[in-house]
């Protein structure tokens, strides 16, 4: 509300009592990067969607429905299923800031204003017709329910079955217990013989019979994608880092989701690898000059994204690091998919390698090993009021590296797809708060 | 002789300081914020300058602060009332560790070092529990002027316990306490005692160490000092410029940067554009 009134018009006759002129505004050179990566994004992604709409239109494939945590897009894909994300989907429409009209849909429905705010925008999307400005969503032919750690996933993925009468399956994927996040002998066993019913229910809703081969092929995709999602990753420990690891990453990661294990998806990766290596061996960084490093912890408030970047930018803030980047899978810490135990090596995907079926402590080290092995400087966390699952404990976290690791971190609040819930002239506040202290600090140390 | 003002353009008032050389306060004013911020941020520093009985022209450098901070279009640069807070803090009180600061529509807790620079801090969000629009809707239902209810409250004797710090619904919770027959004084008491556990809760995220300045608008209310104070256990540093601290600490990194050497390159000297410019477009 406040920042509403500071844009009011102001009435004309106002006189400066100075005579110096107006410090004008910092021309910050735009901060976003449209290089051959985002082009190709656009075409493949466009094609995807392309897809969608034809299935959409009665003109052939069968969607399966899943989440991102820890997505087994192979197994979709070797039944040749289109893979469709309800979370990609809602954030596509916060993104094109059409999320709240579905989501007051939702709401009238009887949804709570509580409610993850995802599950809203997709509900009201579903029942408006599912006709969105980027494509036309199918109706699932099949629900995998692919990560039940959260509940509300799992009551999604059940509402959806309720509203369209589709095949479901909830994979049930033990979480993570140890220490180590190591699962058991038991645990992979366990997953394997879920999926394996997995696919006699593809073979049945699709009639195409499983090809181990196939699947191998399709796993070997999926590993040379991913060895090169974890170089381009990599890629940020460089200084200046060659792009934003939190807004540029998610350019990398709706390829990641929907194209992983198909040769396009490959051509993805293998162009986007060559274009940051470049980068980086220029020493070119998303900003004309990297300022400050830091790691974010958190998914983005996409109805304000550009507004949200904005705020770093202007203080010359790159994110090395984030942990939602590893939402979908943790390749930057040594998983590959192994084409000789295609099964297990999906399963090990859903067990341990995606950050959220790990414990809050797997976290902390994650964060804690961005911290040191990327360099920087800072901690930014951003709470999001949708995700309890992802949000529940962050105030812990803060404590922790603020208070044991010294830290400097930052926490705001909103939220991933309600626009209601970003209060731009607070979180400005705290951003620009935290950004003048860094350089105070900075300040004195350079004096000493 | 150089001056440097601050001004703190607040969501409910705007506050106006211009300091010496010697880090002397020689003019402020306080006026209502209102709808038209740029005029309200010009008016409170032409008062101050008519305070400290010089022309503005006089003024070497100046910085805004507050939420309306990018509105002090006259300005030299801004920077925001959490580093000014401390700053400013500092200076009236040099021992200060934590501030806890009570606006209009903010509650926060600084922690800060020995030279006033922001160690971290914590702020409400999105919910006016713990501000002075808490205290103002209180105010309003029991009838009494806003710069009454602080010295009513000191007058309880069993302070009611309320049911809800939602600046909303206390409105009901007091009416329902009203209509009990309970005392306005024992109301009050129990109002600002809810206000300072919430703040005090929200301050410990950060870490509590004395001294603790207390600043804001709501620092002039003699309840919610006394409130924090039986909470904390130790007595809190407020005094006449409390509620002018976040503009006296606006003015002092204003004095700053108008006193800085040019090869300081850690400070901005004065027409040069601080790290906290304005986004283009604000």
């Amino acid at each position: 509300m406040a920042n509403e009134q500071l844009i009011m018009p102001e009435p004309s006759g106002g006189s400066s009592p100075k005579k110096a002129a107006p410090v004008p505004p910092k021309e910050e050179k735009k901060s976003e990067y449209q290089g051959k990566m985002h082009l190709l994004q656009k075409d493949m992604i466009g094609r995807y969607y392309d897809r969608l709409t034809a299935c959409a239109e009665g003109k052939g494939g069968k969607a399966a429905y899943m989440m991102i945590s820890g997505n087994p897009v192979e197994l979709v894909q070797a039944f040749d299923m289109i893979p469709v994300y309800p979370e990609v989907n809602a954030l596509q429409l916060a993104v094109k800031k059409t999320s709240l009209p579905f989501i007051l849909r939702a709401e009238e429905m009887g949804y709570s204003i509580d409610n993850c705010a995802y599950v809203k925008a997709d509900i009201g999307m579903y029942f408006g017709g599912r006709k969105t400005a980027f494509a036309t969503i199918p109706k699932p032919d099949l629900i995998l329910c692919n990560y039940v750690g959260c509940n509300v996933y799992l009551q999604w993925f059940e509402h959806l079955q309720e509203y369209s009468g589709a095949e479901t399956y909830n994979l049930d994927i033990p979480f993570s217990r140890t220490a180590s996040g190591e699962p058991t002998p038991e645990d992979i066993t366990y997953v394997v013989k879920q999926l394996e019913e997995v696919i006699v229910a593809c073979e049945k809703l699709t009639g195409i019979k499983f090809d181990y081969k196939k699947l191998q092929r399709i796993v070997a995709l999926s590993a040379e994608t991913g060895e090169l999602w974890s170089e381009i990753k990599k890629l940020t420990r460089r200084r200046p880092a060659p792009f934003d690891a939190y807004f540029d990453s998610v350019t990398m990661m709706a390829p990641l989701y929907c194209l992983r294990g198909t040769e396009d998806g490959l051509k993805f990766f293998q162009e986007a690898y060559k274009e940051m290596k470049e980068k980086a061996d220029r020493h070119e960084g998303p900003l004309p000059e990297e300022k400050v490093r830091f790691v974010i912890e958190g998914p983005p408030p996409w109805p304000h994204l550009r507004a949200f970047r904005d705020m770093f930018s202007r203080w010359g803030a790159v994110a090395v690091a984030s942990t939602y980047s590893t939402v979908g899978g943790l390749w930057e810490f040594g998983f590959k998919h192994d084409p000789q135990r295609p099964l297990e090596s999906i399963a090990m995907h859903m067990l341990r390698w995606n950050l959220t079926n790990r414990s809050m402590l797997q976290r902390y080290q994650q964060i804690k090993s961005y911290m040191e092995d990327w360099n920087a400087d800072a901690l930014v966390i951003h709470s999001v009021k949708s995700c309890r699952l992802f949000s529940a404990g962050q105030g812990d976290m803060r404590e922790y590296f603020t208070k044991d690791l010294g830290i400097p971190t930052l926490m705001i609040e909103s939220d991933l797809e309600d626009p209601r819930y970003f209060a731009e002239a607070q979180i400005r506040n705290r951003v620009d708060a935290f950004f003048e202290s860094l350089e105070h600090k900075r300040m004195l140390a350079a004096k000493h | 002789m150089i001056y440097s003002g601050g001004v703190d353009v607040g969501s409910t008032q705007t506050k106006a300081i211009i300091l010496d050389e010697n880090c002397r306060i020689v003019g402020r004013s306080l006026i209502n914020t209102g709808a038209y911020v740029t005029q309200a941020a010009e008016r409170a520093f032409q008062e101050a300058a008519a305070d400290a009985k010089i022309l503005t022209d006089q003024v070497a450098y100046v910085v805004g602060t507050g939420y309306g901070r990018y509105k002090v279009t006259f300005g030299n640069a801004q920077i925001t009332e959490i580093s000014c807070h401390a700053r400013g803090a500092n200076l009236l009180f040099p021992n200060t560790r934590t501030v806890i600061d009570m606006g209009g529509q903010d509650a926060k807790g600084i922690r800060v070092d020995e030279n006033g620079a922001v160690k971290d801090f914590v702020m409400n969000d999105k919910c006016a529990a713990g501000t002075g629009r808490f205290l103002s809707n209180a105010a309003e239902t029991v009838g009494i002027g806003l710069d009454e209810i602080g010295p009513i409250s000191l007058r309880a004797k069993k302070q009611v316990r309320l049911s809800t710090v939602c600046a909303v619904f206390v409105e009901s919770d007091i009416m329902s306490y009203l209509a009990e027959g309970k005392s306005v004084e024992d109301i009050l008491g129990g109002v600002h005692s809810a206000i300072a556990a919430r703040t005090i809760a929200l301050v410990r995220r950060v870490g509590i160490d004395p001294e603790v300045t207390f600043t804001g608008g709501v620092s002039r209310n003699v309840g919610m000092v006394k409130a924090l104070e039986e909470k904390l256990g130790f007595p809190v540093n407020v005094c006449d410029d409390s509620h002018f601290i976040g503009a006296i600490g606006a003015a002092l990194f204003a004095l700053e940067r108008a006193t800085a050497q040019p090869e300081d390159p850690a400070i901005p000297a004065a027409g040069q554009v601080s790290a906290s410019a304005p986004p283009a477009g604000a």
